[in-house]
């Protein structure tokens, strides 16, 4: 990553008011959009509107025309182009050759994308933005830094400042009066503007109209009072039948700022009369900028189905704290990665994609039903394809296809990080390693891995036979955790074994957009476990468990090994969690808890992969409960812990803030314990927790259970 | 219905008031516009965009009050503290008002001045998007508007804030007695 790009999350993440405001917006958010939600089926609705918005960008061109066709019909002229710059003329020379000389517009994402003012103010014509957030920037001379909320990164003081100086007059940092000064600064731009220019937030072919959603009654002053009307439209907006405009609308206020319905909502089918009795012009731009090339791509299709909502930005863990201008360009947030990467060009995403964690949360709340995290492990695959990996990066994945290298490597490490262990962890590393220690020690190379341990442990024989997939952290950092699995296991006359050759699980890999290293290490896993007779695969480590169950298919058939694809299914198919195999043993009755153990507080963090991938997250709860603990959720108990494999590695400067909103949350319980599923989130937590020494442990819920077996 | 209308319009800052005669709506909302300031100085006049509530009589006697102006163009309406407008529809499970705005004048006097008093017939109260869509008609209505609450932003430091660019105050008056057009 280039200095400039890590010297701009620095000063994000340092900057308190950003990430105390973002903080803010987003903890709140998350509450009332559930709150907006009530009463609604969310998954039915969204499917309605994916399917509405991907019918609509399977046929582009053709819904494009005939909303054309419909909207000429009426006396509204339609501008249809692919390229941003002649977009930009068309507006200028309407502008022109009706001597307009001053514009008002409302919020346009499209318009931005496009940089229309910059066009329109180098040709000598006034341009005002007046929805306050965007107005605001304007004003600082900066970009929007959320597609919903422009200006979400100022603070009032900031915007009393750039108001003092517009208005020649020293004002005060009170959010009503600051706001009384924009309504009458802008009031008369608007009823001397020749021309207004508004986006549109749904298009619709069959009856030719535009649908504005605002709350501050912009867009109705500007589609109002100025002659000449100019919409500028990507058409990714466009959507086939007017019945399916009600759905967009159920869910767009919804998601986007948690309110049922945005004070105003305008339908605009054709020109109206200007209110001295004169037509008005209605020109509507329907702008394609590399919309179609998406649509024809099979992975980045679904990107049209987008409403535009902003609720992937205030859910990410990242966004809230670092921002948007981080993201460098127009679109922000993880939606913005992928704009980005396609509106201007793949490269220009290198690094922003980098800041995605795969924490799959916004791919929860997306009501078009995007799998953004999907989206840009394919933008990471492309740009390895296309640049070939960064050289450590392959040097260290070679050792990782190479088991007996790896594994020796790590046997080594063990003794060569005792150097700087004390106790169980690593607190602090020499020089430019040190970041890694940075707010959390990591954990000590175990002396002797799980893979040898293994052969110590007498086990009873038993009916059934289930193989255990450890993962490289249970196996050379945490093997107690196997061997108490193996206890736990055994108690339900489950016999283990630990198949030799099993090795990394690739998602490393997998998330750095190496495909073929990922595709190497899924054979010689599927190999590894589907050589025993057994019927069940077990894993104690979400990510691992997400690999055997979903990604090792995938990775597969991306990288071409089609061969092996069978295979894999057939080892996914055997694949389980640690908690749901428990949990179903323990329904079965064939394992059981000491009677009437009374443990205390225990509160529980949900792994991204187990809650949202696995859709695990009942199960490991009561086992707990079972075990004897009473349960004490902590706020944002599935936020992420900032762990993300080897995200913590490479933008530590961004996992350590995460990580202390965890430990905060979790402090904030009062339970002396805090139990979860994955080992990576241990390693995360448990050294955030070494380092702020609250007396808090940090345990696998299989360490706990098998305290609690009974005898 | 009109329960639930009110709960969701006043949840979203809009007052809601109800009156089974049309007499007394217009007594209503004449005190009102008398008690909140309306003079013939700039600043404080009222549009009165609304033909549905008044008979001849009312008319011709509230042209005689001052500030009161029937006529609604851009420069009274940008100097008016009241506007007066019929919204069609009502919307009980979002607490929206729904209007054919075709007619440039619907909008001016329901977006500029400080102060937008809405005359709804009851009986339009219909109970969701989903019934209202039933009604509107694009091919017929060009501009359709949506009006749910006063005019808003959070744009500064997510601060709800009453009163941008639209009006300040919504103040909804509901009419049993009014006709309504389906």
């Amino acid at each position: 990553m280039r200095k400039e790009f890590k010297a701009s999350i620095d000063r994000a993440v340092n900057d308190a008011n950003l990430t105390g405001a973002l903080g803010k917006f987003s903890e709140a958010y998350k509450v009332n959009r559930t709150k907006a939600y009530e009463g609604i089926d969310f998954e039915e609705l969204r499917s309605r509107i994916a399917e509405i918005k991907s019918s609509a960008a399977c046929d582009l061109d053709g819904v494009a025309r005939a909303f054309q066709k419909k909207a000429e019909s009426l006396g509204a002229k339609v501008f249809r182009s692919r390229d941003p710059q002649e977009v930009k003329e068309y507006i200028l020379k309407l502008a022109q050759e009706n001597g307009v000389r001053t514009v008002v517009k409302s919020k346009s994402m499209a318009t931005e994308e496009i940089h229309l003012n910059a066009h329109l103010l180098e040709n000598g014509i006034s341009v005002a933005e007046t929805d306050l957030g965007e107005w605001i920037i304007q004003l600082a001379g900066q970009t929007p830094s959320h597609m919903v909320m422009p200006a979400i990164h100022m603070t009032k003081e900031e915007v009393a400042e750039l108001f003092s100086k517009e208005v020649d007059e020293r004002l005060s940092s009170d959010i009503p009066r600051l706001v009384k000064v924009a309504r009458n600064e802008l009031r008369p731009k608007f009823l001397a503007a020749d021309m207004g220019i508004t986006g549109a937030n749904i298009a619709v072919a069959e009856t030719g109209s535009i649908v504005l959603v605002t709350n501050e009654g912009n867009a109705r002053l500007v589609s109002t009072l100025p002659r000449i009307h100019v919409a500028v439209v990507g058409v990714e907006k466009l959507v086939k039948e007017f019945a399916s405009v009600p759905t967009i609308l159920e869910a767009l206020p919804r998601s986007a700022t948690a309110q049922l319905l945005t004070s105003y909502v305008s339908i605009i089918s054709g020109p109206t009369q200007n209110d001295d009795g004169s037509q008005k012009e209605l020109h509507i731009i329907l702008m394609d900028n590399q919309r179609t090339e998406m649509a024809r791509d099979a992975k980045f299709k679904q990107a049209l189905q987008c409403i535009r909502c902003g609720s992937c930005l205030n859910v990410c863990p990242i966004f809230r704290l670092v921002g948007g201008h981080v993201f460098g360009a127009v679109y922000t947030g993880g939606i913005g990665t992928i704009l980005t990467a396609w509106f201007d060009e793949l490269k220009k995403s290198e690094e922003i994609q980098g800041l995605c964690i795969q924490c799959g949360n916004c791919k929860e709340v997306c009501p078009g039903k995007l799998d953004i995290p999907e989206m840009i492990m394919e933008i990471r695959r492309r740009l390895v394809a296309e640049k070939g990996q960064p050289l450590a990066q392959k040097a260290i994945f070679s050792v990782v296809n190479n088991r007996r290298l790896f594994h020796g490597m790590l046997r080594a490490a063990s003794i060569a990080g005792k150097a700087f262990a004390s106790g169980k962890f690593i607190r602090h590393l020499p020089f430019f390693l040190s970041d890694l220690t940075e707010g959390r020690s990591l954990p000590a190379i175990a002396a002797k891995p799980f893979r040898d341990l293994f052969k110590e442990i007498g086990q009873p024989k038993g009916k059934e036979k289930i193989a255990f997939y450890a993962g490289c952290l249970i196996d050379f950092a945490y093997p107690e955790m196997g061997e108490a699995l193996v206890k736990v296991l055994n108690k339900a006359g489950i016999e283990i074994v630990f198949p030799d050759e099993q090795t990394c699980c690739g998602a490393p890999a997998l998330y750095s957009g190496a495909y073929e290293v990922a595709a190497e290490n899924a054979v010689q896993n599927i190999l590894a476990l589907l050589d025993e007779e057994v019927d069940l695969v077990v894993s104690a480590c979400p990510t691992c468990t997400v690999a055997l169950a979903h990604d090792f298919t995938k990775t597969l058939e991306t990288a071409g090994k089609d061969e092996w694809l069978e295979k894999a299914r057939k080892l996914a198919e055997k694949t389980v969690d640690f908690s749901t195999l428990v949990k179903r043993l323990v329904d079965e009755g064939r394992l059981s808890f000491k009677e009437g153990a009374q443990l205390g507080s225990v509160t529980y963090h949900d792994s991204c992969h187990l809650k949202r991938t696995l859709r695990v997250s009942e199960q490991p709860r009561e086992l707990l409960q079972k075990a004897g603990y009473r349960v004490a959720e902590m706020f944002e108990c599935d936020m992420c812990c900032g762990m993300g494999g080897s995200y913590s590695m490479k933008l530590p400067e961004i996992s350590a803030p995460i990580l202390k909103n965890k430990l905060k949350n979790i402090k904030e319980t009062g339970a002396p314990v805090v139990a979860m599923d994955c080992p990576g989130c241990v390693m995360q937590i448990r050294g955030g927790m070494d380092q702020d020494g609250a007396p808090v442990e940090v345990r696998h819920s299989v360490e706990l259970l098998v305290e609690q077996l009974e005898d | 219905m009109y329960e639930q209308f009110k709960t969701r319009a006043v949840a979203v800052g809009a007052e809601v008031h109800r009156f089974a005669s049309r007499r007394d709506a217009v007594e209503f909302i004449v005190t009102l516009l008398e008690k909140e300031g309306l003079t013939d100085l700039p600043g404080s006049y009222a549009v009165w965009a609304d033909q549905s509530l008044l008979d001849k009589a009312e008319q011709l006697q509230l042209r005689t009050v001052d500030g009161i102006s029937f006529q609604v163009n851009r420069a009274l309406a940008a100097r008016s503290r009241f506007g007066i407008s019929r919204m069609e529809w009502a919307v009980a499970d979002t607490g929206s008002l729904v209007q054919d705005q075709s007619a440039p004048e619907q909008r001016l006097a329901s977006s500029l001045p400080d102060i937008h008093l809405a005359v709804v017939p009851t009986s339009n109260i219909v109970a969701n998007k989903v019934e209202l869509f039933r009604k509107i008609n694009p091919s017929t209505s060009r501009y359709i508007a949506f009006i749910t609450g006063p005019s808003r932003t959070a744009d500064i430091e997510r601060v709800l804030t009453i009163g941008v660019h639209g009006p300040q105050r919504l103040i909804i008056v509901f009419v049993d007695e009014l006709e309504g057009g389906n």
